[in-house]
C-alpha cells in the first residue's frame, strides 16, 4: 500500500472498489482516471492497488475499464446499527471533531425527504374525449416568457398595444445556472451549443460570461449575483434576459464561495476578481434589504437595457415563500424563478443544504395560488427549478402552475456526471466541476453537445406523447391546470397545498 | 487518403486505444487472451506529460525514412498507400526503429523474433481499432 492510513481522522469508507484479477489485464485506464488518488499502480508488483477511503463512488473507472474488471460497491454501516443515529449522524460527528470545520458538499440533498412528483399521477383521455398522436398531429411546446399585457388593443386590423419583452422558448426546459468557474469552459461551451440548437436558453451563472461564448447572443440568460461578477454593459447587452440572484435553491440564505485554487487566469478575467482570491458570493445583495431595494435594482438593469430584456428574479423556496413572491411580482420582475430545495450546488455548507428551503412542488403551488388570488399570475411568468429529473416532472410542474423549468443536474448527469457531490473539490473525474486542465479535456463540446440535445428532445418527444394521451396539443393548454394531477400517499394538508385532488376523486 | 488524426486537447489518457489495438492484433481477437496470454504489442501509445496527452502511431509519411532505410524492402507502401512492415521478409535489423521520427516503431517481443512492429491501420477494419475504441474523438479516422 502506497500511504499510511490517518487514525486520527478515520471513518469508515464510503464505498468497496471490487477488482476481478481473473479479469483485469492492468491496462491502467483506472490509474490514469481515478483524480482522487483512489487507484494506483505499483510497478515493482505490476498490481493495481484501490484505497477504498478515497473512493467517492464517481465510477469513472468502472466506466472505462474495457473487460469489467471493477465493481463499485456502497459499503454497509460496519457499526453496531442505531436507527436513530444511523451511519451519517455518526460519521458526521467524528469528521467534525477529527477536522475542526464545517463540512462542504456539493449537488442536492441526498436525504430521504418525500419526492412530490412520484406522488402525482396524470391524467389521460378515455372515451369521452379523443387521445392526440403527436406523431400525426401538431403539438405546441412553444412557450414565451415575459411579463404579459392584460388586453390586446387592436387598431386598424393593427396590434395597437405595445408587448414587453419576451423569450421564446421551442421547449419549456432551460439550462440552469451554472457558472464558469463551478463549470469548466469546455461544458459551457457544450450547453451554450446546445440552447442554440434546441431553440432554448442557458444561464450564465454569477460568474460572468467568457468572451468565447459571447457568440451564442439570442440564448444567454445572464445573471447578477450578490458578488456582481463580471458584471458590466457587454455582459447584460449580449443577454436576452437578466436574471437577478437572490437566493439558491440548495443553500437558501447563504452566498457562493469559489475557492482561490479553481480562480485561474481565464475565470479571473471573466470574473474581474485577481487571480487566484476566493470568489466570495456575500450572503445578501448589499443594496437590497427590502422589496422597494430590490424594485431599485430590477429597474435599474431595465434602464441599462433600455427595457429590452425581461428580468428574470430567482428564489430559492423557503417558508412565506407565496408572500415572498407575490412581493416580488410586485417589484416588477417579469418572471419569476423558484428554486427548490432539491436543487444542486458547486459548494454548500452540508448542513445547509439537508435541512434548509422547502421542496419545489410545494413552493410552485402555494406561489402559483398567491399570484393567481392577487391577479398577478396573468402578468408575470413563473419558472421551477431544483430537482427536476425527468420529463414528466416537467409535465407535473407546468400543471402545477409553472411556465418552464430550469434544469440543471439532469444537464450534467446527461454528459456524464455520477452525483459523486465531490464538484467542491475541484477534481471532478468526469471533466464537469475543474478547472484543471488534464481533467477538463474529459469533456469533448462536440459529444457533450449532442447528449444534451438528444436529452432534451427526447423530453420533448415524451412529453408531446404525454401531451397527446391527456388530449391537449399545446403546452399552454396545461399551464396550472392541477385538474390533470392526481395525488396518493400524500396527507389531506399536502393535497390542499399542491392544490390536486386525491387519485380515484 | 484517410489517416488517424491526433487531436490532443480530447484526449483523456486512459489506454482504451492501446489495449483495442492489442486485441485487433492477437489471434483470438479475445481482449482478456490478448495481452495475458499472446502478450501483443500495441502499435500506439499513449503519451503523457501533464496536462498534455496524445496516442502516438505511425504517420504513414510521405516520404518514410522507414522505407528508405530498410535494407531488403520488407518496410514498403501497401495497396492502400499505409506504410506496412512484411514480416515474412524482415529481418530484423531495426533501421527503420532508428530513423522513424516519431518513435512508433517498436521491437517485437520473443514471441515475434524481434521483428519490427508498427501500426497497419487495421486492414481487416473500416475504420481502425484505436479509433472506434476512443471515448472522446481523440482520434479520428479522417482525410488529411
Amino acid at each position: 500500500m502506497k500511504w499510511m492510513k490517518d487514525v486520527k481522522t478515520y471513518t469508515p469508507p464510503d464505498f468497496h472498489v471490487i477488482r476481478d484479477p481473473d479479469r483485469c489485464i492492468k491496462c491502467k485506464a483506472c490509474v490514469e482516471q481515478c483524480s482522487f488518488d483512489a487507484t494506483f499502480y505499483d510497478e515493482e508488483e505490476d498490481k493495481i492497488w484501490n484505497w477504498d477511503a478515497k473512493c467517492v463512488g464517481c465510477n469513472r473507472c468502472a466506466a472505462f475499464c474495457p473487460t469489467e474488471a471493477i465493481t463499485i460497491e456502497n459499503r454497509e454501516n460496519p457499526y453496531r446499527i442505531n436507527e436513530s443515529w444511523g451511519k451519517w449522524n455518526v460519521v458526521g460527528v467524528k469528521k467534525r471533531a477529527a477536522f475542526g470545520g464545517a463540512p462542504v458538499v456539493s449537488m442536492g440533498s441526498d436525504k430521504p425527504y418525500i419526492v412530490y412528483w412520484d406522488h402525482m399521477l396524470i391524467n389521460a383521455s378515455q372515451v369521452t374525449n379523443p387521445s392526440i398522436d403527436p406523431l400525426r398531429e401538431p403539438m405546441e411546446l412553444k412557450t414565451f416568457l415575459g411579463k404579459k399585457v392584460d388586453y390586446l388593443e387592436i387598431e386598424d386590423g393593427k396590434l395597437k398595444t405595445v408587448l414587453y419583452p419576451q423569450l421564446e422558448l421551442e421547449i419549456p426546459i432551460m439550462f440552469a445556472a451554472m457558472s464558469y468557474g463551478a463549470l469548466n469552459y469546455n461544458v459551457i461551451e457544450a450547453i451554450g451549443r446546445a440552447a442554440v440548437e434546441l431553440g432554448t436558453y442557458f444561464n450564465s451563472g454569477e460568474g460572468g460570461l467568457h468572451k468565447d461564448h459571447y457568440k451564442f447572443e439570442g440564448n444567454i440568460i445572464v445573471q447578477v449575483a450578490s458578488g456582481r461578477f463580471g458584471v458590466y454593459k457587454e455582459y447584460l447587452d449580449v443577454a436576452s434576459a437578466i436574471e437577478i440572484k437572490i437566493g439558491q435553491g440548495a443553500k437558501p440564505g447563504i452566498g457562493g464561495h469559489l475557492p482561490g485554487e479553481k480562480v485561474t487566469a481565464s475565470i479571473a478575467q471573466t470574473r474581474m476578481i485577481p487571480k487566484g482570491t476566493d470568489a466570495l458570493s456575500p450572503a445578501p445583495h448589499h443594496d437590497i434589504y427590502s422589496i422597494e431595494d430590490l424594485r431599485q435594482l430590477i429597474y435599474a438593469l431595465k434602464e441599462a437595457t433600455e427595457y429590452k430584456k425581461p428580468i428574470f428574479v430567482k428564489i430559492a423556496c423557503v417558508h412565506n415563500i407565496a408572500a415572498i413572491a407575490s412581493g416580488v411580482a410586485q417589484a416588477g420582475a417579469d418572471v419569476i424563478v423558484l428554486d427548490g430545495f432539491k436543487g444542486g450546488t458547486g459548494a454548500s455548507p452540508q448542513v445547509i443544504r439537508d435541512n434548509v428551503g422547502l421542496p419545489i412542488e410545494l413552493a410552485l403551488a402555494s406561489v402559483d395560488d398567491r399570484l393567481r388570488q392577487e391577479g398577478l399570475r396573468g402578468k408575470i411568468s413563473l419558472v421551477a427549478s431544483g430537482g427536476i429529473r425527468n420529463s414528466m416532472d416537467v409535465i407535473k410542474a407546468i400543471a402545477l402552475g409553472a411556465d418552464a423549468v430550469y434544469i440543471g443536474t439532469a444537464t450534467l448527469i446527461a454528459i456524464g456526471c455520477t452525483m459523486c457531490q465531490q464538484c467542491h473539490t475541484g477534481k471532478c473525474a468526469w471533466g464537469i466541476a475543474t478547472q484543471d486542465p488534464f481533467l477538463s479535456k474529459r469533456q469533448n463540446p462536440n459529444i457533450a453537445t449532442q447528449r444534451l440535445v438528444n436529452l432534451v428532445n427526447v423530453w420533448a418527444l415524451e412529453i408531446k406523447e404525454t401531451l397527446g394521451a391527456m388530449g391537449i396539443n399545446s403546452i399552454e393548454s396545461l399551464k396550472g391546470n392541477r385538474l390533470a394531477l392526481r395525488g396518493f400517499d400524500l396527507s389531506e394538508k399536502e393535497m390542499e397545498i399542491l392544490g390536486i385532488l386525491h387519485a380515484g376523486e | 487518403m484517410k489517416l488517424v488524426k491526433i487531436n490532443e486537447d480530447n484526449c483523456v489518457y486512459c489506454h482504451l486505444c492501446e489495449v483495442a489495438c492489442k486485441t485487433e492484433h492477437s489471434v483470438s481477437k479475445d481482449i482478456i487472451k490478448a495481452v495475458k496470454k499472446e502478450n501483443v504489442l500495441s502499435r500506439c501509445t499513449v503519451e503523457f506529460n501533464y496536462p498534455y496527452s496524445a496516442s502516438i502511431m505511425c504517420r504513414h509519411c510521405d516520404d518514410a525514412p522507414c522505407i528508405f532505410a530498410c535494407q531488403n524492402g520488407s518496410m514498403h507502401r501497401d495497396e492502400r498507400g499505409y506504410v506496412v512492415v512484411n514480416t515474412q521478409t524482415c529481418v530484423g535489423c531495426w533501421m527503420c526503429i532508428m530513423v522513424c521520427p516519431y518513435g512508433v516503431i517498436k521491437q517485437g517481443k520473443n514471441d515475434d523474433w524481434g521483428l519490427s512492429i508498427k501500426c497497419d491501420l487495421c486492414p481487416d477494419r473500416s475504420i481502425p481499432a484505436c479509433v472506434e475504441a476512443c471515448p472522446n474523438e481523440a482520434l479520428t479516422f479522417e482525410e488529411l
